[in-house]
Parts: C-alpha cells; structure tokens; sequence
C-alpha cells in the first residue's frame, strides 16, 4: 500500500519539471563543491604570497610528466562522458556502455598513476605536515581524489543501470547529472595541475 | 492500479499510517518535518541540561558542582549542540519542511528521497557528537586554533559530527531552492508567496553557499591533528587567524540561517493576529535577501581584537551596521502590520510579540558591539553571551514556539490548552529576561564569558541569572507538557482556526498525505486580511 502510495506520489511531478529541477539542483550541488575547494584555494592563495621561495623550491620535487599525463587522462575522460551523454539522448545504448566504461578506465587511470605519485612523495619523505606546501599539495590533490574515486562510483552504477535498459533517449537525467558532475572533477584538477606543479 | 485509485479518491491524513517503519522510511515532507521537530526537540532538551549545568556552577565563586574541566566541556558541549543540532536545522528543516509544499501549492518537495536521506545524514553526524561525550571537547563550540589542535579532549570525533550534520544542512537547502523555484502551484507568482517562503529561499541559499567553507574549515582542523598539516599552527608557519576566518565564513552566515526563518513565522502571524495586510510586503520580502547578501561579507566582526589590520576592521565594522538596516526594515513594518489592527493576543502572537521584543534588544546590543571602540573594551564578556542569546533564545526560540503553536492545529489536528500556552509563555518571557538581561551588566562590568570562576562582586547577578534558567527551564517544561497533553485531550481542530488566508490552512487539518486533491490556482497574495 505504502509503496503504491509513494509511486503515484512520485508521478505526480511532471517529467519536464522533474528534469529541470534535478538538473538545476546538480548545479546547485556543484556550487557547494567549489566553495569546499574554495577552502583550499584560498589558503593556497595565502600562504603562496607569504612564502613564495618555499613554494618554488618545493614544486620542483613534484613529478611534471605524470602531472601532465593525469591531465591529458582527465580531460579525454571527459571527452568520452560528454560522447556517453549525447549517446544516450541519441538513444544509443551500446555506445553509452562503450563511453562510460572508457571513462571509468580513465578514471581508474588517473588514480593508478597518482597511487605511483604519492608513493614516490612518501619515499622521498614529503608527507602532509613536511611543509605548508606539500600539506597543501597532499590535502588538495587527496580531497580531489575523494572525488575521482566518488565520480567513479557513480558511473559505476550508471554503467551497471545502462545493462538494466533503463536509459533511452526519453529519459537519461542520471548520466547527465553524473556527466555534469564528472566533468567538475576534471575541471579542478586542470586548476591544481598549474597551481601545484607548474609554479615560476 | 487499485490503491492508487483510492489513494486519490479518499485523502488520507498524513499522520494516519502507524508504525515506527513507516515513518523511518516516508518521503512525504510532513512526515519528514515531524522527524525533525521530535529530533531537533530532543537535542534542545540535550542542550538545555547542560545550560542549566552551566547556570548551576555559575551560582557561586569557584566550584560549585563540577571541576573546571568538566565545566569547560559542559559549555562546548552546550555550544555545539544548541548551534549545529538544534538552531541551525530548527525552523529550517522542521517548518521548512512541512510549510514549504503546502504554502507553495505542491504535493511535496523536489526531491523526496534527498528529503529523507537529509535526516538520516543529520541523525548520523547527531549520533557522532553525542558520541564524543566519551572524551568531550572543552574548546568552545567555536574551535580557535591553536588551542584545539592541542588540547587532549576529543576535538576529531565532535569535529567531524558536525561535519556529517552540515551535509544535512546543504541538502536540505538545496531541495528547498529547487522546489521554491520549480515546483510553485499555477498563479503562485514570487510577488504572492508568503514571506515565509522568501525567508526559507534566502535561508536555503545561505545553508548551500556557507556549509561548504565550514565543512573544509573543520576537515582542515582534522587534518592539523592528524597530520600536523601546519596551515593553523604558528610553528609551521601557518596562522592560527586564518582558522577564525574560515570559521566565521561560515558561522556568521549561520547566524542568519537560524534566525532568517523565525523572521519568516513573524511575517506569518502577525498580519493574522492583527487582521491586517503585511505592511511593505516587498521591502519584508527583500531583506530577507539582503541580509543573506551582507552576511557574507561580515565575519571579521568577530575578530576585531585579534590583530588583524585596523582597515579592515574599520571595513567590517560599516558592513556589520549595514546589516541592522534591513533587520530594522523587517521591524518597522511588522510594527506598522499591528498598527490600528484588531490584535488578538493568542500564543503564537504573544510569541511573535516578544520575538519582535526581544529581538530588537539583540539586534540594537549587535551594534553595539559592531563599533570598534566598544567592542574592544565588551568583547568576550558576558555582553556578548548576552546578545547572542538574545538573538538566538529571544529571537529563534521565540520564533520556534511561535511557529509550534501557530501551526499545531494543522499538524495535528488537534488544539491546546490556550490558558495553559499562556501562562507557559509568561513564564518562559519572566525567566529569559532575568537569565540574559543581568549578563549585559556583567557584561559591561568586565566579567568575561566562558570563565569558570569569578570575583565575589559578580556573584548577585549570577545567582539572578541562575534562579533565572530555573524559571525558563519550568516554563518550558509547563509548554511542552501542554502540547503533549493536547496531542491526546485536545479538541479536534478545524481547518482553520485562526483565520489565515495562506494556503496550508485551505486544506485539512492535518493535511491529506497528497497535500490537495487538486493543485489550486492562486490569483491573490496571502496577506488580503480586512477586506470584506
């Protein structure tokens, strides 16, 4: 009873207006993303202009090559997301699988290489708390990560609901939502990757 | 196909379905708003002991009942709890949820689901603080580095409660904007939306933009004692102000959070109560944003003795008188709804009336303290202790009740004891001002807050603040017995007993579960009171 109750509850909202509200409210939610970075960025900002040499210095420790590789990743991930979302509004099912799991492999990826990373960083002694500036390095790049292995684990149930037949061209809000919030992952990281490892 | 039939044919009161799994897992708002008014009122329960604690050692010079230490935890605990349990979710997620569809003309909320899970989240991080009780904090709800990233108390697990919590809060402003915007009924346009809604849309703005800066602020505090990160630790190199800056990014907007919304319920009863339009309906409407605007660009007021540049003090302290301004336009103009109206002194307007009262007290005190060369000779005394609780007991929880017996009928379904609501009220209006007023003159006489011991000349005034909590805390005790009591002896309310043209009271009392057989079309704003 409760669950028929619910159902014609739910259907009630219109679709379009149920469109635009989920779209608008991921905007939102994006919003509230930046401004957690926002945190960061700004203590970045401080403690860059109050120590400038040490963050020269310190930068040139950070691997550039696999820096600028994670980035490449990244913004091809993103290409494919975008590719996986006109897909699916083009009705094309085979292609939104093909699309999403291209892009979990570059998530999975990035993460990997960032795994080899922060190992070589812990080898040569950097660790959060060494400096201000790798405790910056470490907090950003580590709360990005967060959000890689989140945007992963929500493609990952797009994926598996894209088997179900649940997506057409008449409904595909998840996978644009979760595009939306994909790309925004990718978006910050192309702020670290010149904040962090292209100073001077 | 059946059930669904019949669901729409006979509308089912909301509060009909019984068992405890029904309401853990409704996504009906009402239902959700319910959870939240018994969650948030248990923990104003939790957080009302230890005031009372606080109070009792308070009585006497040096020890009264507890040792220092436990005395510092007490206060944080009571801090914590009052700020992220009870004020900053109270009106927002409890009224906001069950006013915000029915005021608007929708079946529910935008996202249902997000609705429930909102809860969910807020009990976990609840759960969280409650559980660092195990070793509590004694830093002050507020934190300030360096001192809580030495201390040995548990200052992680409390942390990070309200980290979880915020996400409640985000979630639930989120929803809130979305369904304001999206979901209003046909001829509901924004210049008819009662003022609680506008007061809900600048809150749920304030929750979405502000949340966020303290959720990295304290993952930051996490972070410094884990990893000793540095960013607040002067031996690193870090600063311990840039903490109270990221802080009160957050937690001045989150004053407004906590009173934007009672501003809303005032808007509400006093044109009811008053048989009387909203007077500057607009302006009442507008400031509501506009004190969500400027209370971003205010935090440093709460810094002002601690070395940072005398311009930017100077910049902070303008900014900070701006606020009183749309604050006093809210003031000006409930005051000209009452004038040569027929005012009908229920207790939701007794509430309402002291909430203007005593808010004005707050808010005119807020000033005070905003002028530099006051503040720094009455910063961190008991004036400020003073203020803020005008602010938050005399403004919110004035609000809060007002609200609580404003819309019980429509709740549920049933009335109180009217004379019973009124003595609770003098009461619980004798003993707030006896607790905070003599804290504004200990206040200006030096006694600063937080100090577990004290020279004998304050001890008058603290024992009137103490025997002061005692009558707060029985008139309390005599309201909340008295809306329990109505829950099971009282009468069977109308639709709408005090008159109001809003459209939560056009359906009945409680509220079918869909809401409205049929979304209504609304060609008039709600304050059109006096006309025939």
């Amino acid at each position: 009873m409760e669950e028929m109750v619910e159902r014609a509850h739910a259907h009630h909202v219109d679709p379009v207006v149920g469109y635009e509200s989920s779209k608008f409210g991921m905007w939102l939610f994006i919003a509230t993303e930046l401004l957690l970075f926002g945190g960061l960025f700004t203590a970045y900002t401080i403690y860059r202009a109050k120590y400038p040499e040490m963050f020269h210095e310190q930068h040139l420790e950070l691997n550039k090559p696999i820096g600028a590789i994670n980035t490449v990743i990244l913004i091809c991930s993103s290409l494919t997301m975008a590719l996986g979302v006109t897909s699916i509004k083009r009705g094309k099912q085979e292609l939104l699988r093909l699309f999403l799991s291209l892009t979990i492999l570059f998530g999975m990826m990035f993460l990997i290489n960032k795994y080899f990373e922060w190992g070589h960083e812990f080898r040569d002694g950097n660790y959060p708390g060494t400096s201000i500036f790798f405790s910056l390095y470490f907090m950003m790049t580590g709360l990005h990560m967060i959000h890689v292995i989140a945007g992963l684990l929500v493609l990952a149930v797009m994926l598996a609901l894209s088997f179900t037949g649940r997506f057409s061209d008449k409904y595909n809000t998840p996978v644009e939502l979760g595009g939306i919030y994909w790309h925004l992952v990718d978006l910050i990281w192309i702020y670290l990757f010149p904040l962090l490892y292209l100073i001077g | 196909m059946a059930n669904h039939t019949i669901a729409e044919t006979i509308p089912m009161p909301y509060l009909e379905e019984k068992g405890l799994i029904s309401w853990l897992t409704s996504t009906d708002h009402k239902r959700i708003s319910i959870l939240y008014l018994l969650s948030i009122s248990t923990f104003f329960i939790v957080g009302g002991i230890a005031a009372l604690l606080v109070r009792l050692e308070l009585l006497t010079p040096g020890k009264t009942i507890v040792d220092a230490h436990t005395y510092n935890t007490l206060f944080t605990f009571h801090g914590t709890v009052m700020v992220f349990l009870f004020i900053v979710p109270g009106l927002a997620a409890s009224f906001g949820n069950f006013l915000i569809p029915l005021m608007i003309g929708a079946r529910d909320v935008a996202f249902p689901r997000l609705n429930l899970m909102s809860w969910y989240l807020y009990i976990a991080g609840a759960i969280i603080i409650i559980a660092s009780l195990l070793q509590p904090a004694d830093t002050g709800w507020t934190f300030y580095t360096p001192y809580s990233i030495r201390t040995g108390t548990d200052v992680i697990l409390l942390t990070f409660g309200i980290f979880v919590a915020g996400f409640s809060s985000i979630l639930t402003g989120l929803n809130f904007i979305v369904t304001i915007q999206k979901l209003r009924a046909p001829g509901m346009t924004w210049h008819r939306l009662p003022l609680f809604i506008w007061a809900s849309y600048a809150t749920a703005i304030l929750q979405v933009l502000a949340t966020p800066v303290i959720g990295i602020s304290l993952l930051l505090l996490i972070a410094e004692r884990v990893f000793g990160i540095g960013f607040f630790d002067p031996a690193k190199g870090g600063d311990p102000v840039l903490f109270q800056h990221f802080f009160w990014f957050y937690s001045h907007p989150a004053v407004y959070i906590m009173i934007i919304p009672a501003m809303g319920v005032i808007s509400e009863i006093i044109p009811v109560f008053s048989r009387k339009p909203i007077f500057g309906y607009k302006a009442i409407a507008y400031s509501s944003l506009a004190i969500a605007l400027i209370s971003f660009l205010v935090w440093a007021h709460h810094m002002f003795t601690n070395g940072i540049s005398q311009l930017a003090a100077m910049i902070f302290s303008f900014l900070t008188f701006l606020v009183a301004i749309p604050t006093a336009i809210k003031v000006f103009n409930w005051t000209a709804t009452m004038y040569r109206g027929s005012i009908d002194l229920k207790s939701p307007m007794l509430y309402a009336l002291s909430f203007i009262f005593l808010f004005t007290i707050g808010g005119l005190t807020g000033v005070f303290l905003a002028a530099l060369a006051v503040d720094v000779h009455i910063h961190d005394t008991y004036f400020v202790v003073a203020h803020m609780h005008y602010v938050m007991i005399g403004g919110t929880v004035m609000g809060f009740l007002a609200a609580l017996h404003f819309w019980y009928p429509k709740i549920t379904g049933k009335m109180f004891n009217e004379k019973v609501a009124k003595i609770a009220w003098a009461l619980i209006f004798i003993g707030f001002n006896v607790t905070f007023f003599p804290q504004f003159i200990l206040g200006t006489e030096g006694m600063p807050r937080r100090y577990y011991d004290y020279m004998p000349k304050y001890q008058p005034l603290h024992e009137l603040s103490t025997i002061g909590s005692w009558i707060l805390a029985a008139g309390l005790f005599l309201m909340a017995i008295n809306l329990i009591r109505g829950l099971s002896n009282g009468e069977k309310a109308p639709q709408n007993p005090y008159g109001s043209l809003s459209l939560e009271w056009q359906v009945p009392s409680p509220p079918p579960h869909e809401n409205f057989e049929e979304i209504p079309y609304v060609t008039d704003w709600t304050y059109g009171y006096g006309k025939k």
